[in-house]
């Protein structure tokens, strides 16, 4: 049986949800990359309203192709951004919005694994330039904001149906799939280095 | 007879099938990978190829960030050059008209401003590089290269003295350093030689040979396959979740360098190896080099 999730995650929800297992989700999700992180922590810093509450939301690193017809988006190819480059963003987001869960590729260093931990959200893997099967899973794009940043960096609101698979790759405990296969990796180096006889 | 109209529908046409398609040597590679790994490693390459399916058969871009358009083009003679001097817009109007058309991602914006002006058009992009050749054709390659690989690329300006050895270990730190972020299993373009821009120029050009072919010069051959086997032995695999597969593919192309110096590149290339090469000869007629017709 799929396990599917519904948006917004409440903590024990989150909290509940083991390292390496595959979820789905159903509901309300946003897009955020650089740009979008860096204009939500700007409005908080000032003290004005972001356009939508993020408490329990999941935000997707993600820079979508969107094709309008009529006066709706549809969402023709969406799948991840590499997720490394919102590290220095990433704790204070999740710290002052309270999202409960980050979609993207490739995992988030130390700081953003301890925020996770501090504040109850996850880390879900979507697999990196599957595009189509991404957007396969979003039935509607509810609206944009900010469209002024360009397509890739605006604020989209979606609509997931089974959305994924995604992978928990980081839990609300501190853990992280990421970390554990750099350990292995440190410890392949030499094996590597043997090969190439350096 | 050649003309302005064909060059740009056909310029569309490979932009199209470079952001929809994967050459044949790349879908082998994944299939390949696909069968020698289990777990996490095989649900991913499991989601890749499915995508590669799904995205053929709709027409669809493979990966949403369809990349900055790079151009490889061979200049024959068309007899006509005032066309040939047209060449520059051309493939501008054409870069316009298929992010439009496809749809193509907005990918390109200021530097600083950070400014997207919507149509994947602004200073020295599109970019091109041109090459005379002896011939009655144009050859025009479309490469398409997303952010995420080429944001991992690494340039190096070694003493002479380091080597052979120096290179191995420039290129092993730049794998590692890369882990999970390039959307591995990657395909690595290693650059020897040249100066500093022409190594990494040599790193791109080596990404335009199909990986299941080696280097002409077996010292380089021999360097390629060494590579291969120690960059799968890190264990980084698929999507950085571990596993067997960590590339499916190194080419390195060499250039004479000066010899004081020796500068060594390395251009990473995502699993999603997109690129789509067109003839159009003097009498019009078109041929399609990586998806025939």
């Amino acid at each position: 049986m799929d396990k599917i999730l519904e948006l917004p995650l409440d903590e024990k929800t989150v909290r509940g949800l083991k390292l390496g297992e595959t979820v789905y989700l159903n509901g309300i999700f946003f897009t955020a990359r650089d740009e979008a992180h860096m204009h939500a922590l700007e409005y908080a810093k000032e003290g004005k309203k972001i356009p939508y509450d993020f408490k329990g939301a999941a935000i997707y690193h993600c820079g979508p192709i969107m094709a309008k017809e009529g006066d709706k988006w549809r969402a023709v190819a969406a799948g991840p951004t590499t997720s490394t480059r919102m590290n220095s963003l990433e704790p204070e987001f999740i710290e002052k919005f309270k999202v409960s869960a980050i979609i993207g590729k490739g995992g988030m260093s130390k700081p953003t694994v301890d925020a996770m931990k501090n504040f109850g959200c996850v880390y879900l893997a979507i697999t990196g330039g599957a595009a189509v099967l991404a957007a396969k899973g979003i039935k509607e794009v509810i609206g944009v904001e900010w469209y002024e940043l360009g397509m890739p960096e605006a604020l989209w609101i979606l609509r997931g149906e089974k959305f994924g698979p995604l992978t928990v790759a980081i839990d609300a405990h501190g853990n992280s799939l990421y970390a554990d296969v750099e350990k292995e990796v440190e410890k392949n180096i030499p094996r590597a280095k043997e090969i190439l006889k350096i | 007879m050649i003309d302005e109209t064909l060059i740009k529908n056909t310029i569309i046409e490979l932009l199209k099938d470079s952001s929809t398609r994967l050459p044949q040597d790349v879908k082998d590679a994944l299939n390949k990978a696909y069968d020698v790994e289990t777990g996490p490693a095989k649900a991913q390459l499991e989601a890749i190829i499915k995508n590669v399916k799904m995205a053929e058969e709709s027409s669809t871009p493979l990966c949403q960030d369809t990349g900055v358009h790079i151009f490889f083009v061979k200049m024959g003679d068309i007899g006509n050059p005032k066309l040939e001097k047209k060449m520059p817009s051309i493939i501008i109007d054409a870069v316009r008209e298929a992010t439009k058309k496809v749809p193509l991602r907005p990918n390109a914006v200021h530097p600083l401003t950070r400014k997207n002006p919507g149509d994947n058009v602004g200073d020295h992009m599109p970019y091109v590089n041109y090459t005379p050749i002896d011939a009655d054709y144009i050859e025009i390659t479309a490469m398409p290269k997303g952010a995420g690989s080429e944001n991992m690329s690494r340039v190096a300006m070694l003493n002479p003295s380091d080597g052979i050895k120096g290179i191995k270990k420039f290129a092993l730190d730049t794998v590692v350093g890369a882990g999970s972020k390039p959307c591995p299993p990657t395909i690595i373009g290693l650059g020897i030689g040249g100066s500093a821009d022409i190594s990494i120029k040599l790193a791109k050009m080596a990404l335009l040979r199909p990986i299941n072919q080696r280097h002409p010069d077996p010292a380089i051959a021999a360097l390629e396959k060494e590579l291969y086997d120690a960059f799968n032995a890190l264990g980084i695999g698929v999507m950085g979740l571990g596993g067997k597969t960590t590339v499916i593919g190194v080419n390195a192309e060499l250039g004479y360098c000066h010899t004081a110096s020796l500068p060594v590149a390395i251009n990473v290339q995502c699993w999603a190896g997109r690129k789509a090469t067109a003839r159009i000869y003097k009498d019009g007629r078109v041929e399609h080099l990586t998806y025939k017709r």
